[in-house]
């Protein structure tokens, strides 16, 4: 059989096994299983009232979690976005207040949470900080300038662009807000981006082998900053679909944002080693965990349940990662 | 050369479904009761890690059992989880049930969903804390914190006898609502007036042992004839106390604080304080889930600020000055025996402006 | 983007000297890794270097390939002098490398890591505004250019990290081959490979020879070396000891003048042994 041909054959050859292998295919299953016990442990799960809910509470973290993978994905973390998302809230709360300039405050809003990416962009491509400490260092900014910002106050938000992703339109008796839809549109985006073109090979060749990225002539650094900075842009998003849900923007909110999106991330099979994993994923680790928590509420079990099993589940996705990455070695 | 790579998704999945049929199995699920026409209470606080809320919570809890209702308990993450505290609420409202009392985290952040939860015919009633408009929601149950404040402020008066006043005030945060409630009250209580000169120096403590320390020092340094002092809870008195002692002026100064933790007790009866006011969240609790038994059977409604009362809590009391000693405090305090609790409780009643 | 083997740049009669390398020195900081080294590389040919341990091997080609700039000396490439400032510089000017550490990304596939960085897009606007990638047509050249040079590997879409050690040095050395214009440049390329799999590497190096691209290789191992190399330059202290040719020395003469027992300087060629 020659090469050709025998190539020809697997590819011709995948179906199941193509399905199997995909690395979205564990998380999956785990959604599904959890979504299935919840339906039948409960009347109201399935309702798709309630399915539209959890879809809702996954937003701001989902969307969060979109520049947390495309960041891990280069090898890299972001300690810094949940924090970053609350300054673009506080930013465009505060202002909508004093200047009555909806349009206005959004867009700086945005500006600052896309300067902020740029600003971590730039240190880590420029001069190789590692994004650990580029992003904790950044928090620790974001934070006090969020509290010099407000101080002490929240802002509650009237305005209706920046609560406008809060508002639902019915299909059917499902009750659609503009955040899921915005919040969909910005993973397919970004999926495209990732899968579809050179700039997303070279992001996951980056986090792959960096060193092997630089010497087959993939601009690195460029690369880099454009990850970081795109994913302030899509920070700044979250906080507005923040905004939207929860129309008040608080300086003590969204404290465990990022570390959910870290979660998200993780338990979608993404590799904290970089250059592993896919954006699907991701969103299917932000609707596990939303569902296990949902779930766990209409069956009337302790939600401190959704702590240990989201627990357990994040050390299982990172044990299996290093095991496969050791056996390939 | 057949190259399935089953192993790492697979194993992912059958762990997960471990780890979910486990979750089920450990716990007695009230699920086949819920079926029928029991009652089901959603009760959402603050957070998980303070002992007020995990009183609260069980308060709740056993009187549900008691009217053969069931409660479904939530809680943000942290002290300012709006996100945390609305998505409870949803998933409450899908659970079906038919009140929900909430502690909420922030007095505006809630009150979207408060009101969709209403317009479902749910019983909304806020525990501890109000929301501000206050009749967001049908009903709020709390301590009146000036009430409250005046008792603190009333002992401390007489403790002090017929000598000149020179008042300490450590405060927690600034603006906080009912951080203002308790000094105002303290003041009534005490009889003077904002700005009265008795009053030789106020600071923020944030309701921390260590910044209570910090600022009584600083505050005896600069008056060392102060021999009265106001604390907005039992840590920040706890490190008031430690300053006081370090200057050797236990005997010459009167310390107060107000909250009424099992630790705040303690050093009640220690001798550390001279005296704390007490409040209820077991009465928030219990009283809360009355309301909603009650409005499922018979459509009634409660309405308005429903105070639950505070207590004076000495071992040195006074005449005509009505209060309880230690003992009786032990038994009625909300609380676990932990230091750690102190600052978390602080941050959930002080709030946020 | 070309992708046929056949339409590259008309190649130089056979001899002609294609690149050269004059002088060159780089120290790195008391280390002096190259010191006034030369080397020479003439159409058609496949040229070994050999030489002991830190005798500067890898520094004069990373200094050929631009990863590394010289402190002294030129690089001249058809009599012209070029400077190289990074690996893509000499990439643009049909300079590949297969460096000692492969540089592929094992997570990826064999397609992709053949393309990497000069990935193809798709025709129209679907590849001009939305930058769509031509996955199939990748794809499909891949394995076009693994069957002309014979070279066996599973599928195309495979991972590399899946590959047995030869097969991803194949990969590696096929990248070279398919993008190449002017010369390739392989460092160590069957180290650590077992006997089948070093043989289908040189077979690869022929090959690449044989399509009329020069190939300047370093290897430790003297018997492939002598399978492969047309001329054999012996590298010494950061300087050209000597430039001989299999015929002319035996393997045991090789490693006395690169061991520095016997006396290797320019004369030796000239003189025959
Ligand atoms: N980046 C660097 N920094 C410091 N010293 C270096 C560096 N690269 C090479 N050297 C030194 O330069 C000298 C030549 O190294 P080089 O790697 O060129 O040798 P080599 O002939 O390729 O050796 P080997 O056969 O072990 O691969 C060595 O002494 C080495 O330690
Ligand atoms: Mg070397």
């Amino acid at each position: 059989m020659s090469t050709s041909s025998l190539a020809a054959s697997k590819r011709n050859a995948i179906g199941l096994g193509r399905l199997i292998t995909m690395p979205t295919f564990g998380p999956l299953i785990v959604l599904i299983v959890f979504c299935a016990i919840f339906s039948l442990a409960t009347k109201t799960f399935f309702a798709t009232g309630n399915l539209s809910l959890v879809v809702q509470q996954s937003v701001i973290v989902g969307t969060l979690a979109i520049g947390q993978t495309m960041i891990i994905l280069t090898a890299g973390i972001d300690l810094a976005n949940g924090g970053i998302a609350v300054l673009g809230t506080i930013l465009a709360g505060r202002l909508v207040a004093e200047q009555q300039n909806p349009v206005l405050s959004l867009l700086f809003a945005l500006f600052i949470c896309t300067s902020f990416g740029l600003t971590a962009g730039l240190l880590v491509s420029r001069l190789m900080l590692p994004p650990f400490i580029v992003t904790l260092g950044l928090l620790g900014i974001v934070t006090a300038i969020t509290r010099l910002t407000a101080q002490g106050g929240a802002f509650p938000v009237t305005d209706d662009l920046l609560s406008w992703p809060g508002n639902a339109f019915a299909v059917g008796d499902t009750s659609i807000t503009y955040g899921m839809i915005v919040m969909f549109i910005l993973y397919v985006l970004v999926w495209y981006l990732l899968t579809q073109t050179a700039w997303g090979r070279h992001v996951y060749a980056i986090g792959n082998n960096r060193e092997a990225a630089r010497l087959v002539g993939i601009p690195v650094q460029a690369r880099l900053l454009s990850v970081y900075t795109f994913a302030g842009l899509l920070y700044g998003i979250g906080a507005w679909l923040a905004l939207g849900r929860i129309p008040n923007a608080d300086p003590n909110a969204l404290q465990n944002a990022n570390l959910d999106s870290i979660t998200a991330v993780v338990i979608g099979g993404t590799s904290l080693f970089g250059g592993r994993g896919s954006l699907w994923g991701t969103l299917i680790g932000t609707l596990i965990v939303s569902v296990l928590r949902n779930g766990l509420t209409l069956t009337g079990i302790d939600p401190l349940w959704q702590d240990l099993v989201t627990g357990i589940l994040v050390i299982s996705a990172v044990a299996l990662d290093q095991i496969s990455r050791r056996k390939q070695r | 050369m057949m190259r399935i790579n089953i192993p790492r998704s697979t194993k992912l999945a059958a762990g997960s479904f471990i780890c979910a049929t486990l979750a089920f199995l450990n716990q007695p699920t009230p699920m086949a009761k819920a079926a029928g026409d029991q009652i089901v209470i959603g009760l959402v606080t603050k957070t998980e890690v303070n002992p007020y809320f995990v009183k609260l919570r069980q308060a709740a809890t056993a009187e549900a059992e008691k009217q053969g209702a069931k409660l479904i308990a939530r809680f943000g993450k942290f002290d300012g989880d709006n996100e945390g505290q609305v998505a409870a609420v949803e998933d409450l409202i899908s659970a079906g049930v038919k009140g929900i009392l909430i502690t909420p985290n922030n007095s505006t952040g809630m009150l979207g969903i408060i009101k969709k939860a209403r317009d479902k015919g749910v019983l909304v009633i806020a525990l501890d804390t109000a929301t501000d408009p206050a009749n967001a929601v049908d009903a709020t149950l709390a301590t009146d914190n000036f009430e409250a404040g005046v008792l603190q402020g009333q002992y401390a008066r007489k403790a002090l006898g017929d000598k000149q006043a020179k008042l300490a005030m450590l405060d927690g945060t600034p603006g906080g609502t009912v951080d203002t409630q308790r000094h105002d009250g303290f003041l009534k209580g005490f009889g003077i007036a904002e700005g009265d000169p008795a009053i030789v120096g106020k600071q923020n403590t944030h309701g921390a042992q260590d910044e209570g320390q910090t600022a009584m020092e600083n505050l005896l340094t600069a008056h060392p004839d102060i021999n009265v002092v106001y604390t907005i809870n039992e840590p920040a008195a706890e490190g008031a106390y430690a300053a006081i002692k370090a200057r050797g002026k236990l005997k010459d100064i009167v310390l107060t604080s107000i909250d009424g933790g099992r630790l705040g007790v303690q050093y009640v009866q220690q001798g550390k304080i001279a005296a704390t006011v007490m409040q209820f969240p077991k009465i928030m609790a219990s009283k809360g889930v009355d309301y909603v038994v009650e409005y499922v059977k018979s459509g009634q409604k409660p309405s308005g600020f429903i105070n639950t009362g505070a207590s004076l809590i000495t071992d040195k009391p006074f005449s005509g000055l009505e209060s309880k000693d230690t003992k009786w405090g032990l038994e009625n305090c909300w609380g676990l025996n932990t230091l750690a609790a102190g600052k978390d409780r602080l941050l959930a009643v002080i709030g946020r402006p | 983007m070309t992708m046929d083997v056949t339409t590259k740049v008309a190649l130089p009669p056979k001899g002609t000297v294609v690149l050269e390398a004059r002088g060159i020195t780089k120290r790195y900081g008391q280390v002096t890794a190259l010191d006034h080294a030369e080397l020479e590389l003439r159409a058609g040919e496949v040229l070994a270097v050999v030489g002991d341990n830190g005798a500067g091997k890898s520094t004069l080609i990373k200094v050929l390939c631009g990863a590394v700039v010289p402190d002294e000396g030129e690089v001249l490439l058809d009599g012209k002098p070029v400077h190289f400032r990074s690996p893509l510089d000499a990439r643009k000017l049909g300079i590949e490398t297969v460096y000692q550490d492969l540089a592929v990304a094992p997570a990826l596939d064999i397609a992709t890591n053949l393309f990497l960085g000069r990935e193809l897009r798709r025709k129209g606007p679907l590849g001009g505004w939305f930058r769509l990638l031509d996955k199939n047509r990748m794809r499909r050249e891949a394995q076009h250019e693994m069957d002309q040079l014979k070279f066996h590997l599973p599928a195309i879409d495979s991972a590399v990290e899946k590959l047995s050690g030869g097969q991803r040095q194949g990969v590696a050395v096929a990248r070279a081959a398919i993008f190449a214009r002017r010369l390739v440049i392989m460092d160590e390329p069957t180290a650590a490979l077992g006997v089948r799999e070093s043989g289908q590497v040189l077979n690869l190096i022929r090959t690449i020879r044989d399509r009329g691209l020069p190939v300047i290789l370093i290897s430790h191992d003297m018997p492939h070396v002598f399978e492969v190399a047309d001329r054999i330059q012996i590298m010494r202290l950061g300087r050209r000891a000597a430039v001989t040719t299999p015929q002319k020395h035996t393997m045991s003469q090789v490693v006395a003048i690169m061991t520095g027992a016997a006396r290797g300087d320019e004369p030796v060629e000239a003189n025959g042994g």
